[in-house]
């Protein structure tokens, strides 16, 4: 039945397949490792979207202890098992969590905007959209409905606001902080659940091996003073939205014209030379 | 005629009551095996009965009487019937004893009956209120059929006409005394209630002890439930102790969630229990509900889940987190019911199987597992608040005297207050203490009442491996609950300390002499008693010692020591908050202001801060450490000098 359902197109008809890839988190202050913020969120929106048989909960990465502690995490809320794909400590986890979607064909893959552990560079979707040629939309705060073979959602943008995007699936979203907060990890359910080891091949990140790392530092920010003789200038000032300055609104316009412009934008700031 | 049908009656009655008991303790035995001597307990019980639950059905003297006039006339009555009726053993002596026993329980039916008249509104009506008429009618039934055998009035006498009523008289009185007692009914109380002392699951509460500390979960047997998801859940014990309950109500009139309009209702907790033991609903229910919730929604059965996620089950989820874990209602429980246990189990269940803890609960648990700390702070500032003190680290002395427990407090402003008070008092005394500094975690309390074991066993253990690395003679805390867990709970996890409140050791500090005190100038003061120093560890006496010894004269309120009222603050009731018609504090806050009082004198931060949040005017709330701090005076030269050669 389901294999039925999966060759006439991952979503179809009837349940949506989800993956969520899952990532190991750190506690901000303490850095113990735990469920990553961002990525619990992504199962919890993976839950809100279809049964939990139907999500598949995938990590590439070593198959430590810590790891595996924090993979529990995301078991305990609800799911019965999780894909480890065991890999070394220094390898670029890309291929192999493109080789493992590509084998379970979801019609759609969650992730956490960017990780709490390793480069945490938030390039990883990109990349793997990249890769299998998917859709990717990022920062999304609410799937509204899936019908067929696409999905409407609504994308967080700063200060609270929402653009709705109608997205063609087999797609890869992003989950905001702006998504609904993860459910309990149930102690129970994480212990029951299985983690299913897979041993494939990892590729090295020789680029990564040139890097030095070091710990973030705190950049000085620049402080803004705000010369307002009441408390209402003051409130106003705090509230305000940040200038925008400069910048067009392009409307109504062909694909071709607003490309150009796009690409005009890009030139005069230096990212396309 | 009667000495033909009153034997069969009698003992016809007899075998479908001992058929009656076969099928009850088969529904104790759905639940899952608890080790009990039952021999041992079996030979304990008749002192449990006569000692330790007559002392607490005698608080409330009046009925105690009754009790022991209807109770103890009708066992003897019932012993005598069945000798004299049931196999017609010829005895003047015995048949007069039976008159006699008869005529003590028709007195004491009668003060049931004056009881019944106009019942307070924590009694169950339904059944119970059929009682005293069937108490009179196998009183009066049975006196009136011994009279011929007691040779004072001839056989036959009446004809078959009154020995037809008499007989119907007595099936009556016989049907609700011994079917009654195993088929269930108001007498139930009886049978199971003195098996129930028999096999009680904490035998340490009799003969005067203690035993308040929760059983830990045995984590690594996977095949264990995690708590109770069905009533079938529960030990066989437990399950016994709930069909004690008498319905007197005793626990709903002291619990304060129950007061503040919270929907929990220990009785009616205790009964839907039993409703889950042997399947049904709870339609029959004739006492006062949940507040704000129906009686004949709920049903269950002893394999299907108590709390369901969505819908009605047993029991809403919210009931079970109303519970403050104050243990009001087991202190004043005659059959000596372990409410909080059944409530703990259960919370157990939600947490850990549904992940289900309301509101904070989540955020709480899950700080704890990463900040070992409730309120998520960073760790390694745990030390903050004595940063100025240069309080001795146990990591460099490794060993002293006295080991200050500073508990998650030393994280509240309000509490760094607190500490800093005890720690004056502690270098006036000259008291050689350290603390663990950065190395102490949160004890698991708030974890462990939420239901959380596993987070607690991993804290526990945890500090127990931290306090097995130092030598000390005892550990001072003045956090009750860190108190509580310590003392009662670590055992369990390999560290077994004495474990002092300081309110204890600021009043034995005093004791020695070690203490230079002023007077008391300020205005009136009462005390709150923390149910975790007083019901849970039963120290009711240091604080008002300590007190005394600043010279202040207590003013007590009326719910004050065992019976003292939470102040809202207990068994993660704040966390995870569930809504009543009135908060617990404001209770407690109006209950102090009637003592009229300018100062209450608090000894458990959980108390300062709920009795803190109430809305002023109010006394001020001063912890007994601060108090105490306050009337320091420098001790003489030569006093000092004296006591330092005693130090060395």
């Amino acid at each position: 039945m389901l294999l039925r359902e999966g060759s006439k197109g991952a979503a179809s008809s009837g349940a949506l397949k989800v993956a969520a890839l899952v990532s190991l988190g750190r506690h901000p202050v303490t850095g113990r490792g735990r469920r990553a913020e961002q990525d619990a969120r992504a199962v919890e929106l993976g839950l809100s979207l279809t049964s939990s048989e139907h999500i598949s909960l995938i990590h590439a990465g070593t198959a430590a202890d810590e790891t595996v502690q924090a993979m529990r995490g995301y078991l305990g809320m609800g799911l019965d098992a999780l894909d480890l794909i065991v890999q070394p400590p220094d390898a670029d986890v890309l291929p192999a969590l493109a080789t493992r979607v590509m084998e379970t064909r979801p019609g759609l893959v969650l992730c956490g905007s960017r990780g709490e552990s390793g480069e945490a560079s938030g390039m990883l979707p990109y990349l793997l959209a990249e890769r299998l040629g998917w859709t990717l939309v990022s920062g999304v705060a609410k799937v509204e409905a899936v019908e067929g073979d696409s999905m409407t959602v609504l994308q967080a943008l700063p200060r609270g606001q929402r653009r709705r995007l109608k997205v063609r699936l087999p797609a890869i979203a992003t989950v905001d902080s702006a998504a609904p907060p993860p459910r309990q990890s149930a102690f129970g359910p994480a212990r029951r659940a299985k983690v299913r080891h897979f041993e494939l091949s990892g590729q090295i990140d020789a680029e990564a091996a040139d890097w030095t790392v070091s710990p973030a530092r705190k950049r000085p920010k620049r402080l803004k003073i705000v010369k307002a003789s009441s408390a209402r200038d003051r409130f106003k000032v705090a509230a305000a939205k940040a200038e925008g300055g400069g910048g067009q609104v392009v409307k109504g316009v062909s694909a071709q014209a607003g490309a150009e412009a796009i690409l005009k934008l890009l030139r005069e700031e230096g990212v396309v030379r | 005629m009667l000495d033909v049908v009153l034997p069969v009656l009698v003992l016809g009655a007899l075998a479908l009551a001992l058929l009656g008991a076969f099928r009850r303790i088969s529904l104790w035995r759905q639940g899952r095996p608890s080790p009990v001597s039952i021999l041992g307990g079996l030979a304990v019980m008749p002192r449990r009965y006569l000692v330790d639950l007559h002392d607490v059905v005698a608080r409330d003297k009046v009925f105690a009487n009754t009790h022991v006039a209807t109770g103890g006339g009708f066992v003897a009555a019932a012993v005598l019937l069945i000798l004299v009726h049931g196999f017609q053993v010829q005895s003047r002596l015995l048949s007069w004893a039976l008159l006699a026993a008869t005529v003590v329980m028709f007195v004491g039916a009668l003060r049931v009956a004056a009881r019944r008249r106009n019942p307070p509104a924590r009694l169950s009506r339904g059944p119970w209120m059929r009682l005293p008429k069937s108490l009179f009618a196998f009183a009066s039934g049975v006196f009136l059929v011994t009279l011929p055998t007691a040779g004072i009035l001839p056989a036959g006498f009446g004809g078959w006409a009154l020995a037809a009523v008499l007989t119907l008289v007595i099936a009556w009185g016989i049907s609700e005394m011994f079917l009654g007692m195993t088929w269930g009914g108001p007498m139930k109380h009886a049978f199971a209630g003195a098996l129930h002392l028999a096999f009680h699951r904490r035998p340490e509460r009799f003969g005067g002890g203690r035993s308040t500390g929760l059983k830990p979960l045995d984590l690594k047997d996977a095949t264990a439930p995690l708590g109770v998801g069905k009533p079938a859940d529960f030990k066989w014990n437990q399950l016994l102790g709930f069909d004690a309950c008498v319905q007197c109500g005793r626990c709903e009139a002291m619990c304060p969630a129950f007061a503040a309009g919270q929907p929990l209702n220990p009785k009616k907790l205790i009964q839907d229990m039993v409703i889950g033991m042997a399947g049904g609903t709870d339609a029959a229910y004739a006492g006062s509900p949940y507040p704000g919730k129906p009686v004949g929604e709920h049903g269950g059965d002893a394999h299907s889940p108590i709390v369901l996620r969505e819908g009605r089950a047993l029991v809403d989820a919210e009931t079970l987190w109303s519970c403050t874990t104050c243990r009001a209602c087991v202190e004043e429980c005659p059959m000596m019911i372990e409410h909080v246990d059944a409530i703990v189990d259960m919370r157990r269940f939600l947490t850990m199987e549904h992940g289900n803890t309301p509101n904070k609960g989540r955020e709480v648990l899950e700080n704890l597992a990463t900040t070992d700390n409730p309120g998520g702070f960073d760790p390694a500032s745990r030390m903050n608040w004595a940063a100025d003190l240069d309080l001795p680290l146990m990591a460099k002395r490794g060993t002293a005297d006295v080991l200050l427990w500073m508990g998650d407090g030393a994280f509240d402003m309000r509490n760094q207050r607190t500490l800093r008070a005890l720690v004056k008092v502690l270098r006036a005394a000259q008291v050689d203490f350290a603390v663990l500094g950065n190395e102490e975690l949160d004890s698991g309390d708030v974890a462990r009442r939420l239901g959380d074991e596993a987070t607690f066993q991993a804290l526990a253990v945890r500090n127990a491996a931290t306090l097995g690395k130092y030598r000390f003679r005892e550990i001072v805390t003045c956090d009750p609950h860190s108190f509580h867990v310590l003392k009662n709970e670590y055992p369990a996890f390999g560290a077994s300390y004495t474990v002092t409140h300081h309110s204890t050791f600021i009043s034995n500090l005093m004791e020695k002499g070690r203490l230079a005190l002023g007077e008391w100038t300020g205005g009136r003061v009462t005390y709150h008693d923390p149910c975790y120093l007083g019901r849970y560890n039963g120290e009711y006496e240091a604080p008002r010692k300590a007190l005394k010894g600043i010279g202040i004269k207590v003013v007590e309120m009326e719910r004050s020591g065992f019976r003292s009222r939470c102040c809202g603050g207990g068994g993660g009731a704040p966390i995870t908050d569930i809504p009543g018609k009135r908060r617990i504090p404001d209770m407690r806050m109006e209950e102090i202001n009637s003592t009229k009082a300018d100062i209450v004198a608090v000894g458990c931060p959980q108390c300062t801060a709920m009795l803190e949040g109430v809305v002023g005017p109010r006394p001020e709330v001063c912890d007994i450490a601060e108090l105490v701090a306050a009337q320091l005076v420098e001790a003489p030269k030569v006093e000092r000098q004296r006591q330092e050669e005693v130090m060395v």
